[in-house]
């Protein structure tokens, strides 16, 4: 029961990851075409994002591969029922990983506007579909006892799936403003100030609105008010939430950046202790749904994996935020001039 | 529209795809990390724009490499649930062990090297390409232990209607896994020898940068020759391992219908499967055969008529996907023993050049073809002997993996096409004339 509770919260924790470093790339990339008006500014953008958004990545595949490992059938039937959604998310993935390769390849007008194109979808849509199928897991998944599911992928646009993908989005375009004060300059900076402010305040009604629909559209208050402690998680992260506007408004730009990550990461634990134990709710069947209890690997596999991951997480967390701190600088015009900057 | 046969088509399309990539990385990093590192060591300038040459060419399909690899683990979920139920416990935790110690490892080094060149002195520059060069061959590794599972399952008990973990260093010291590991992490650096070969060829051919590719040239024929020698070496090995624990797939490769001792070795033959025989044989080796899998000439090899027919792979593709891989092996051993006395006089063997950049496709095909009589010389089994493919798809309606399966064909042909457009492009352009 405690492995499995252990790895319930670990599960949570690495999607939260997911979100807190990719998330601030799918910001900048969503922004991308509003704010990069010069192909230079088009450029300082990418670069800022360009030496960390592979390893960011990564924690995508670590959330995915820790899934089938430690809930072998909640990565079975999660993948399996979300098939469509899941394959939008990747193509954008994979768009946007070769768009910043291939863009500065060809000196070409079109051929840069084309991947514009693709460094905005492809950085959009994940951001609204995570968005969208996470909201979707709250409210639960039409699926039977035999993993079937009995949905469609125009039902998961309900109304409280769309509001979650809006959060999402907004909640990265945040993050990645936040980014973007760090690592520009010039009118570039004062542009991406100025839209750091105004998505604040769109944000905030917004996860107002969020919380309140989740007590109608998901039963994830039940645990809250049977553990009423857990509501402290629901209070750092509007607590997060207004740090993220004080520090922009005192310039502490990192200071903004890490309260925007903290808030990301308040908004996915307040679903995972919501959802606790279950993973993958379904809404068919209470007795379908797969929980950290029904679904998990054998305690074997589990324990061998939480050595794994205890020891290697925390290397990882290390080096990358000494890459991070390599390149905490605004992008400079030496920066661009490197023959391999995209 | 059979959800089986599609997902099976789509697997095989993005495998196979991101399989154009994956091993010029495996190889290319650590030829460019020695390059690197001699720079570091000489200060020759010579070795600092061999880096940035080559280095270049490598971001351009690392970067195709890394995204088709991302659709690949979610595959496993969305196409092939019940596989994942049935041996999650087991094969998940080598996925994540992959994403979790290698991938990362290479993602985040491979920002620091790009963008690093400024910020790090030329040693510790140099010293990150080797940490990129070693974690993707590490990622490799445990991939190919997960794929080592997926032909010879050890480690594991059935139980709770599936298969769990019951020893996990059975797992990782799987002798099968072992040998595809010495077999396919040398076979990226033959690929990585004959692509810098072959390019450098093509420079050399125009007398243009003479130095650098002469340079180039002689390291990748180095490679070439100790990895071509001992990949067929671990080839044969492994030849002897699949005789042992798959004999239906050593059956399908030689096309071998009747069990018999000194069974003979056929060069070419035409499969018939209806008719259980093969319709033309040519040049048969008496015992050959017998040798070759269980190195002795009298062994007895079963025979395809004593497989059960619902336990047969497709006879055509692996008998050819094998004879395509062997015969490509041996002639790049030729090719580059031939080179090797001519190493000294490159510039007077033009012809000898030109064929080296012509051959560039070969350790594809052979690498492609390999892949082919392991993966589908596997079947019907998706774990051997364990679970059959036909058991292991998703629950999940045709007309959807249809979309996907157009998608992926779309998208990573054009793709495709963009990357090696872009390569070629880069490799023709040479390197910049001065660099710092």
């Amino acid at each position: 029961m405690l492995l499995q509770s252990i790895w319930f919260f670990l599960w949570g924790l690495l999607w939260a990851v997911f979100f807190m470093t990719d998330g601030f790339d799918f910001g900048v990339g969503t922004l991308y075409p509003f704010l990069g008006k010069s192909d230079r500014d088009k450029r300082v953008m990418i670069n800022s994002i360009g030496p960390l958004w592979d390893g960011n990545e990564v924690w995508l595949l670590t959330a995915g591969g820790v899934t089938f490992a430690a809930f072998p059938k909640v990565y079975a039937t999660m993948f399996s029922s979300l098939y469509t959604p899941l394959m939008l998310i990747l193509f954008s993935l994979i768009f946007r990983g070769v768009a910043f390769e291939f863009r500065g390849k060809i000196e070409n007008a079109a051929w840069k506007k084309l991947w514009d194109t693709f460094i905005f979808l492809g950085s959009f849509l994940p951001a609204l579909l995570f968005g969208v199928a996470f909201a979707n897991i709250f409210q639960g998944i039409p699926f039977d006892g035999d993993g079937l599911y009995h949905g469609n992928t125009l039902k998961l646009l309900n109304p409280y799936g769309l509001l979650g993908g809006i959060l999402f989005v907004l909640l990265f375009l945040q993050h990645g403003a936040n980014w973007l004060n760090i690592k520009t300059t010039g009118e570039l900076r004062q542009k991406s100030i100025a839209v750091s402010r105004k998505i604040w305040l769109v944000l905030v009604p917004v996860a107002v609105i969020f919380l309140i629909a989740s007590y109608f559209a998901t039963d994830l208050y039940a645990n809250y008010f049977k553990t009423p402690v857990l509501f402290l998680i629901i209070l750092v992260t509007v607590i997060a939430l207004f740090a993220t506007r004080f520090f922009i408004a005192k310039q502490s730009f990192f200071k903004a950046w890490f309260a925007s990550a903290l808030t990301i990461a308040g908004a996915i634990f307040f679903g995972i202790a919501g959802l606790f134990p279950r993973l993958f709710p379904s809404s068919m069947d209470k007795e379908a749904s797969l929980t950290a209890f029904n679904a998990s690997s054998s305690p074997l596999t589990l324990k061998i994996m939480l050595g794994v991951v205890l020891v290697v997480i925390p290397i990882v967390i290390i080096y990358q935020a000494w890459a991070y701190n390599f390149f905490k600088d605004p992008v400079t015009q030496e920066d661009l001039d490197m023959d391999e900057a995209y | 529209m059979d959800p089986v046969f599609l997902s099976r088509l789509q697997f095989a399309t993005a495998t196979m795809f991101h399989f154009l990539f994956v091993p010029l990385t495996l190889g290319i990093t650590i030829i460019i990390a020695y390059m690197e590192t001699r720079y570091a060591k000489t200060g020759e300038k010579v070795y600092l724009r061999m880096t940035k040459f080559w280095g270049k060419l490598f971001l351009i399909n690392f970067a195709l490499g890394v995204v088709t690899g991302i659709t690949l683990e979610f595959q496993f979920g969305t196409n092939w649930s019940r596989y994942s139920q049935y041996v999650g416990d087991v094969f998940g935790s080598l996925l994540a062990i992959e994403a979790s110690v290698t991938f990362f490892l290479e993602s985040t080094f491979i920002g620091i090297w790009v963008f690093g060149w400024k910020k790090l002195s030329a040693k510790a520059h140099a010293r990150v390409m080797w940490v990129i060069a070693a974690a993707g061959n590490l990622s490799g590794i445990w991939i190919l232990t997960a794929n080592g599972f997926m032909q010879h399952p050890v480690g594991y008990a059935i139980r709770n209607g599936r298969a769990e973990l019951t020893d996990f260093f059975a797992v990782i010291f799987n002798y099968h896994s072992i040998l595809e590991i010495f077999h396919m992490l040398p076979s990226g650096l033959l690929l990585a020898a004959f692509f810098i070969m072959g390019i450098s060829a093509y420079h050399l051919l125009k007398k243009q940068h003479v130095e650098l590719f002469t340079k180039s040239f002689r390291i990748g024929l180095t490679v070439g020759l100790v990895c071509s020698i001992f990949v067929a070496i671990v080839g044969d090995f492994h030849g002897v391992n699949v005789a042992k624990n798959q004999p239906a797939k050593l059956a399908a490769m030689e096309s071998h219908w009747e069990t018999q001792a000194r069974a003979p070795l056929v060069l070419f033959a035409i499969p018939d499967e209806k008719q259980e025989k093969n319709r033309i044989e040519i040049g048969s080796i008496p015992g050959m055969l017998s040798f070759l899998g269980f190195h002795d000439f009298n062994a007895k090899v079963t025979g395809l008529k004593d497989i059960p027919k619902d336990e047969r792979p497709p006879v055509l593709p692996v008998f050819i996907g094998f004879r395509t891989m062997v015969g490509i092996g041996t002639l790049l051993i030729m090719l580059t023993l031939y080179g090797w006395f001519r190493r000294d006089k490159l510039m007077e063997s033009p012809t000898y050049l030109k064929l080296m950049l012509f051959s560039i496709p070969l350790p594809y095909i052979a690498i492609e073809m390999g892949w082919m009589v392991t993966e589908v010389g596997r079947q019907p089994w998706i774990v051997y002997g364990i679970l059959k493919t036909a058991h292991a798809a998703s629950p999940i309606a045709g007309i959807q993996v249809l979309f996907s399966l157009t998608g992926f064909i779309t998208v990573y042909g054009l793709l495709g096409a963009i990357g090696f457009y872009l390569i070629t492009k880069y490799a023709k352009q040479g390197p910049a004339a001065t660099t710092e």
